[in-house]
């Protein structure tokens, strides 16, 4: 295969601007067309939930790159302006400005929108948080220490709440399973932090389903839950999951089901690859088809496509260990690699009662995953057991031959 | 090639160190980048700019 004269990538943040730099330091010098429907410059999500929501850094400290850096990358660059309609035949992309641009190659970087309660879209009051307009409308909001009730208790709804409590907010966490955050890190540590939650004064209301959110003259006052009890609030936030941004491929060929099908190249078909929130690839380590909404995945999907749209014939499976992590109060979270659905837990360093610990997943006899609260070396230490396939019975017992 | 760190931005995801140990580490309390060779020798730049490329928080600055 012959270098591609031109590449486009549909979607100016993480994903996209970390292929874009990439296509650069291999040396690529075509054109690079990054579309991106926000107006601004491609900037960091992750801070929106924290920082930002909070206040601590100025909003411009979001920027993925300066002025300056951005310039250099020599980008056709496209802000305020969707991709709509990807004709894979012709291999032309066409624009919510009307413009068309064709491609070599077509990088899919959309990632993902906030799923909402149905018939909330204009109602004051209630809220998502995705963009940084979401986020310093929220942040507005908490200004008034309101009563804060949240739909959803992923880590986005523990970490606004946690913001929120230090806030002054009156804060309502509601979740409809009976132990929040169990279902990715199993129940001895989604009972640690609801416990923590509850200790900074947070209302942590569990198996309760939002049925609907209260409104008068146009404004949110509230929630009804299934069983028809209410909770009053201010403001409501609604954090119960994303979509992704496929819809725009329609009619193009391009395979969506949950995200963008791809294969273990992160490659949907001739000519186009996705990258990001919005990529459901083959991860060939783990056997299975996955969709990573994590900071770190977006960057390191959006640097293989780059090198794999230059290698030709010897491109490379993308098989990361997935990494994630949050910040709740002052406990510090990480988890290398996938915890959900693990059928073995054992905590290895620190303790459950100090809030300090790594503890380690497993499923089928393997590790498959490694938490760390406040141990941020040793976390990374035990990814090592997550990278290389490691027996169960061998990782939990050199571990604890390690523990001090 | 000249790094710069901003360690405020720094989320402690040890990407860094994965991708270029022999100038990055982690402080052992918070885990925030400690910068082990603000000048590296040329054999490191690709292990660098992957190492900036990759940092979640965009806490690694590179000139070259
Ligand atoms: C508040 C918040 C906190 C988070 N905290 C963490 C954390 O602590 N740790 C962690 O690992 N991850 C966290 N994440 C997740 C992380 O931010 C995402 O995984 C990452 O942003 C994914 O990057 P992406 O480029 O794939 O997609 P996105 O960041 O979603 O970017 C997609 C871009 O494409 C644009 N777009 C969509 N459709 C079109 C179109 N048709 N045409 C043109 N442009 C389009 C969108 O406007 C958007 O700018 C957080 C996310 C949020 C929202
Ligand atoms: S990769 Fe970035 S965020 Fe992570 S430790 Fe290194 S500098 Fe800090």
């Amino acid at each position: 295969m012959s270098v591609p004269a031109s590449v486009v990538i549909a979607g100016a943040s993480a994903a996209g601007l970390s292929t874009a730099e990439t296509l650069r330091r291999q040396g690529f010098d075509g054109r690079i067309t990054l579309i991106g429907e926000e107006v601004h410059p491609p900037y960091d999500r992750p801070p929106l939930s924290k920082q930002i929501l909070s206040g601590t850094w100025p909003d411009e400290r979001v920027w993925l790159r300066d002025e300056a850096a951005l310039a250099g990358l020599a980008l056709d660059l496209r802000l305020g302006a969707r991709a709509e309609a990807l004709d894979t035949g012709a291999k032309v992309v066409r624009l919510s400005d009307g413009s068309l641009v064709s491609y070599d190659e077509l990088v899919i970087a959309t990632g993902v929108r906030p799923r909402r309660l149905p018939g909330t879209a204009d109602v004051a009051g209630v809220h998502v948080l995705r963009t940084l307009t979401d986020a310093t409308t929220l942040r507005a909001a908490l200004a008034g220490s309101p009563r804060l009730v949240i739909v959803g208790a992923g880590f986005l709804g523990a970490e606004v709440a946690s913001v929120a409590r230090q806030a002054g907010a009156q804060v309502t966490l509601v979740s409809d399973i009976e132990a929040p955050l169990s279902d990715v890190l199993g129940p001895q540590l989604g009972e640690l932090l609801v416990g923590v939650h509850r200790d900074h004064g947070v209302e942590v209301v569990t198996g309760a389903r939002v049925e609907e959110v209260l409104v008068s003259g146009g404004r949110a006052h509230g929630v009804r839950l299934a069983g028809g009890h209410t909770i009053e609030a201010d403001a409501v936030l609604v954090s119960i999951g994303s979509v992704p941004n496929v819809e725009w491929l329609a009619g193009s060929g391009v395979e969506v089901g949950n995200g963008v099908l791809c294969d273990q190249y992160s490659q949907a078909g001739p000519g186009v690859w996705a990258a990001g929130d919005v990529a459901s690839w083959h991860h060939p380590g783990l056997g299975e088809r996955i969709r990573i909404e994590h900071r770190t995945n977006a960057a390191e999907q959006g640097m293989a496509v780059a090198r794999n749209i230059l290698a030709g014939e010897d491109r490379s499976p993308f098989a990361p260990v997935p990494y994630i992590w949050s910040d709740q109060y002052d406990l510090r979270i990480q988890i290398h690699g996938l915890p959900r659905g693990a059928d073995a837990f054992a905590v290895t360093e620190g303790s459950l009662a100090d809030r300090k610990l790594v503890a380690l997943y497993g499923k089928d006899a393997q590790v498959r995953a490694a938490v760390g609260i406040n141990m941020v070396r040793p976390a990374r230490a035990a990814r090592a057991l997550v990278a290389t396939p490691t027996a169960w019975e061998t990782a939990t017992a050199v571990q604890e031959g390690v523990t001090p | 090639m000249h790094i710069t760190i901003d360690e405020d931005k720094c989320c402690a995801a040890g990407q860094c160190v994965l991708a270029a140990p022999e100038v990055f580490d982690q402080r052992d309390d918070d885990g925030i980048v400690v910068l082990l060779d603000a000048d590296p020798p040329q054999a490191q730049y690709a292990a660098v700019r992957d190492a900036a490329a990759v940092c979640p928080a965009a806490a690694i600055a590179v000139q070259e």
